[in-house]
């Protein structure tokens, strides 16, 4: 399973990393050589029963690969008192004076 | 340092030495071999004046109850270096990342804590691939690390700015921290002792998660005694670390009385393939015939999964490291860096304050764990790490007690060497298995190819560590006294 350009920007998406042009096709190649390895993996017989009985648990569903934003059950608007651009704005704390123009 | 740890808890105890005296002679052999950024590039924070001043008040507060019992305080001013993604109020925790430049951790880790409880100072932290994500601190966001012993050539990683630390004499005990290899490597490269305990014999409760089904503080010491001694300070029941063992650790320190008669140690085949370079094969064979003229039996036995660990471990290590990350967002951490929006925020920070190899590893760990990958990736790897884990479990039910191999295929290798990734992961091909089997492993030097020091590794069961030690300390006096 070889990954492709479109794959990688995908993932990065996904993992909320912004990935430079110039630099994909060299990760692209990095990734392709470093997963080669791993099809070693798929020659060896496995059962449920040798694995590790951590996986097996069905507690908590996978979701779907969607990139951000992560939906939410409701907007951010609906229950933030005051939002900019695209941040909550929380009342100043007396703690935050140190901070000064650091705090959003 | 000239004296063991327990030569200098002694000599503080018994007032022959001060805690001040101890801790400039730490920072007066780390300005010798040159442990800041233009030299070694060891320490990444200290605070000398503050060290100093914790010295004076240690060294003011020598109450009687010290002077009679040595255990109410074992590391009694011991100075220890802590590997720089464990956690403490008093220098920056930057896990060797920018993202994290400026972070000061509102709380010690556990570990720390303890050290502090039994009479150790912090005096530093020290130099680490980043988040640990590397076989020979190369990856550091502040620089690459160099072996004390060859200048030009690495100290193995993630943990080589403690076994630098350690090897240069700087401090007798180091904390690093073990995720595939983290510690036994850079300590045979350095030509030190390195442990890693058992899954849950140590908390994790402040040390900062790369993999957490596999992560584990270690112990870097000169001889088998130090690593013993930290070792001791640290383990133990956590109630803040839900994965930390109720099993009380045992006495390490008293292994250095017992006879090797009845230990059995377990050759692992698959551990000395055609393939390892002879010189190392030979040191490895000396350590076993040192031991076995001591008393020990040895017998042959095979691991047959030894060679998946690798390709199981860059896929399971990855995607949890991948999870784990993702709270380097801006928001709660470290650095912020303006974008479009939340999300744009998001991005700049994690995309500026991760280097190459986080890099890489965040995006396969994403890739194994997608919508069409994590059946034949993730799944995968877990279910043969099922089976390397019940190769061990096998051996040691028929009755070996403890395994010996080599533990890294080469000595360290030239700074700038190795620029493939795989070849680089391949350091760890024979300590990543005690990593995702959760049993304990150790490094002890055994001897030098070229002048570079070559380790052995012990490997034991589950929370028997002490036997371990018992191998240990008896190989390291065999090597001292020239047995065989």
């Amino acid at each position: 399973m070889a990954v492709s350009e479109f794959d990688v920007r995908h993932v990065a998406q996904l993992a909320r990393l912004a990935i430079d042009p110039a630099r994909l096709p060299s990760l692209v190649q990095e990734l392709n050589g470093i997963l080669g390895h791993m099809e070693a993996l798929g020659a060896v017989e496995t059962s449920p029963e040798t694995g590790d009985g951590r996986l097996e648990t069905t507690a908590a569903g996978l979701r779907s690969d969607e990139g951000p934003p992560i939906p939410l059950a409701a907007a951010r608007e609906t229950f933030a008192p005051q939002m900019a651009d695209g941040f909550f704005l929380v009342p100043r704390l007396a703690t935050h004076e140190d901070l000064g123009s650091r705090s959003p | 340092m000239s004296l063991s740890a327990r030569e200098t808890a002694d000599g503080v105890r018994s007032g022959q030495r001060t805690t001040r005296s101890v801790v400039e002679e730490v920072f007066r052999r780390a300005d010798e071999v040159g442990a800041g950024k233009d030299g070694l590039n060891i320490v990444l924070h200290e605070d000398r004046e503050a060290s100093l001043r914790e010295a004076d008040l240690r060294d003011g507060k020598s109450g009687a109850s010290y002077l009679v019992n040595p255990n109410a305080r074992p590391l009694k001013g011991v100075p220890v270096y802590v590997k720089d993604n464990i956690a403490t109020t008093t220098l920056r925790t930057t896990c060797g990342s920018r993202i994290l430049a400026d972070y000061v951790s509102p709380y010690d880790a556990t570990v720390v804590a303890r050290l502090r409880k039994a009479g150790a100072l912090i005096v530093g932290k020290t130099n680490m691939d980043e988040f640990a994500m590397g076989s020979s601190t190369e990856n550091s966001a502040y620089g690459p690390t160099k072996n004390p012993i060859d200048p030009t050539r690495v100290p193995g990683g993630s943990s080589g700015g403690s076994a630098a630390a350690v090897a240069s004499g700087m401090v007798r005990i180091a904390l690093g921290s073990e995720t595939g290899g983290s510690v036994r490597q850079p300590a045979s490269f350095c030509g030190i002792v390195g442990v890693k305990p058992t899954y849950g014999r140590v908390s994790r409760y402040g040390l900062v998660a790369f993999a957490s089904s596999l992560d584990q503080v270690g112990v870097f010491g000169r001889t088998v005694d130090d690593a013993a001694l930290g070792l001791q300070a640290i383990a133990g029941p956590d109630p803040r670390d839900a994965t930390s063992s109720p099993i009380e650790p045992q006495a390490y320190h008293a292994a250095q009385h017992d006879s090797l008669e009845g230990l059995v140690i377990g050759r692992p085949r698959e551990y000395f393939p055609d393939s390892l370079d002879p010189r190392i094969r030979d040191i490895c064979d000396q350590a076993i015939e040192r031991l076995k003229s001591l008393g020990a039996e040895v017998c042959d036995v095979s691991l047959p999964h030894t060679s998946l660990a690798i390709p199981v471990y860059y896929i399971v290590a990855p995607a949890e490291a991948s999870s784990n990350l993702a709270r380097f967002d801006g928001v709660r951490y470290g650095l912020r860096l303006s974008g479009d929006g939340l999300e744009g925020m998001y991005e700049a920070t994690r995309s500026n304050g991760f280097g190459p190899e986080v890099t890489r590893r965040i995006l396969l760990g994403t890739y194994v764990l997608s919508a069409g990958y994590y059946d034949a990736y993730y799944r995968k790897a877990m279910a043969i790490r099922g089976l390397i884990r019940r190769d061990f479990e096998q051996v040691f039910a028929a009755g070996v007690h403890v395994l010996l191999t080599p533990t890294a295929p080469t000595t360290a290798f030239k700074l700038g060497a190795i620029s493939d990734p795989y070849e680089m992961y391949m350091s760890d091909i024979f300590t990543a298995t005690a990593n995702l089997a959760g049993i304990p492993g150790m490094s002890v030097p055994a001897g030098a190819v070229e002048g570079l020091p070559v380790g052995v590794q012990f490997l034991a069961s589950h929370f028997d560590e002490y036997r371990m030690f018992v191998a240990a300390y008896a190989l390291e006096r065999a090597i001292a006294g020239g047995a065989v």
